[in-house]
């Protein structure tokens, strides 16, 4: 499965994919030490989203995500690409300054059609790709 | 610059537009760690423009008596000196608009969620949800990219949102975020509010979703400029928060108003001492226009502590349950602090304290 989508920070990135179903905050739904998921109400509770591909539909919450982002990357617990249906100025920044590949308004809602642990590649340079392999 | 440009191209932004003032988020050493710290003495750079700074991880002069150590102050005093340097403003408050309220219409580059919330909402200024980062680079140019809240069209509400009469504003706001995400709503309180009740209400929603504004029917001042949305959400049950008994009840998510301070200390007049500890959280600013008012409070035993607020700051995490009269608060002390949290307006927070 192939399909394009927009680039916000530029890059290639390849990993498993970790989907969450619900908008993320990076202050407070991540741990900045680890990358873990500590948000008790999301499904993905207790997994880590270093070196996976991150697939969420939106940001939410705190204005402070962007630092997260370039904490988890100094530390080595960022993850490796991120895709969202929606991007915003928090999340956009923070990649962009961490230096990790992401793309939204994919061709495909993405939330639904990518699951847990497929391997994706995300291609953002000029344009925007996404590959999926099963 | 890189940053803004590379913004504006990614939402289409036709052009840069000249900012009022700018207010960055990112400031406790508790969110932003060594590696934000490090960014911010890096960064090499003057703001043009009136610069606000959200709150600290502690009281700047009284952090001993929150319980913190010599090395979280010499960090967090790190951060506050590369701030100076950069010409940031040391304001540290969420409520900016205390200190210098915006008009109608102005642009703003802000970054605190509550504070946007209540520009664009309450004052009908206009400002996108930024990011500390994109804030601070807002505040070097002088300049935001105009996509998004700056344009009135994209300004108008995608939902309707009725608040039954007997929802507290600030659960109101909690419970409204989770469902509708990121859009607009046009909300029609039952009761009367006041403009404490909105900051309550938008903090929350801001919290809890990732909304950058709301209407309020016959209150804000953009609500009829837009059509009424069909689609509509009832508010009529508050959600049960875990009772858990408090050992500190903790007042000023998002920061006091000289209003709130004044009712605190009438409600500490009429019921007494508290025997459980209550801290309060204002702006040094707000504070020092109300020495007065603040002494009183802090004779009756309460601690009225300014620069930082019990979400940002680690001296929360030494307690088992805390009261709050805040939403936002509520969505972010257990996962920030890994404190359990429990609810009350106000008044019934005094009265816990009092007891």
């Amino acid at each position: 499965m192939k399909f394009g989508a927009r680039v916000i920070s530029k890059g290639y990135a390849e990993g498993y994919a970790l989907v969450s179903k619900k908008p993320v905050s990076f202050l407070g739904d991540v741990s900045p030490e680890n990358g873990v998921i500590v948000d008790r109400e999301n499904e993905i509770y207790g997994e880590s989203v270093s070196g996976r591909i991150f697939v969420f539909p939106e940001g939410r919450g705190s204005t402070v995500g962007s630092y997260t982002l370039l904490r988890m990357k100094k530390r080595g617990c960022a993850p490796a690409g991120i895709i969202m249906l929606r991007s915003e100025a928090i999340i956009a920044v923070g990649a962009i300054v961490a230096e990790i590949p992401l793309v939204d308004l994919p061709e495909v809602n993405v939330v639904e059609e990518i699951k847990n642990d497929d391997f994706v590649r995300i291609y953002a340079g000029k344009e925007g790709w996404i590959e999926v392999d099963r | 610059m890189e940053i803004l440009v590379a913004l504006g191209e990614v939402f289409g932004a036709e052009k840069l537009v000249e900012i009022k003032s700018a207010q960055i988020s990112g400031i406790s050493y508790d969110n932003i760690g060594d590696e934000g710290l490090e960014w911010l003495e890096s960064f090499n750079a003057r703001v043009v423009v009136k610069t606000f700074s959200n709150p600290a991880g502690m009281d700047l002069n009284r952090w001993r008596e929150m319980g913190l150590e010599k090395d979280f102050f010499q960090k967090q005093m790190r951060i506050i000196n590369a701030l100076k340097r950069i010409g940031v403003e040391i304001t540290l408050t969420c409520t900016p608009y205390y200190l210098e309220t915006p008009s109608l219409g102005d642009h703003l580059a802000w970054a605190e969620s509550s504070a946007v919330v209540y520009a664009n909402s309450v004052i009908g200024a206009r400002t996108n949800r930024e990011s500390g980062i994109s804030a601070l680079a807002s505040a070097v140019i002088g300049k935001t990219p105009y996509y998004g809240l700056h344009i009135k069209e994209e300004r108008s509400p995608s939902v309707r949102i009725i608040v039954k009469r007997d929802v507290e504003p600030a659960i109101a706001g909690f419970t409204s975020g989770k469902i509708v995400g990121s859009e607009i709503p046009l909300v029609e309180f039952e009761r009367k509010v006041s403009h404490e009740d909105l900051k309550a209400f938008g903090s929350a929603l801001a919290a809890s979703g990732g909304a950058g504004m709301f209407h309020a029917k016959e209150i804000t001042p953009e609500w009829m400029d837009f059509e009424t949305p069909s689609e509509k959400i009832v508010v009529d049950e508050e959600e049960v928060f875990d009772e858990c008994e408090p050992d500190l009840i903790a007042i000023g998510c998002p920061h006091t108003s000289a209003e709130e301070l004044k009712r605190i200390l009438e409600m500490l007049s009429r019921y007494g001492s508290p025997k459980k500890k209550l801290w309060i959280f204002t702006s040094r600013n707000v504070a020092l226009q109300n020495a007065e008012i603040v002494r009183k409070i802090e004779e009756f035993g309460a601690r009225v502590f300014y620069d930082t607020c019990m979400v940002v700051s680690p001296a929360t995490s030494e307690f088992d349950c805390v009261m709050v009269n805040s939403g936002k608060a509520l969505e972010y002390l257990p996962k920030l602090r890994n404190v359990a949290v429990t609810f009350g307006t106000l008044e019934n927070c005094i009265r816990r304290a009092v007891k």
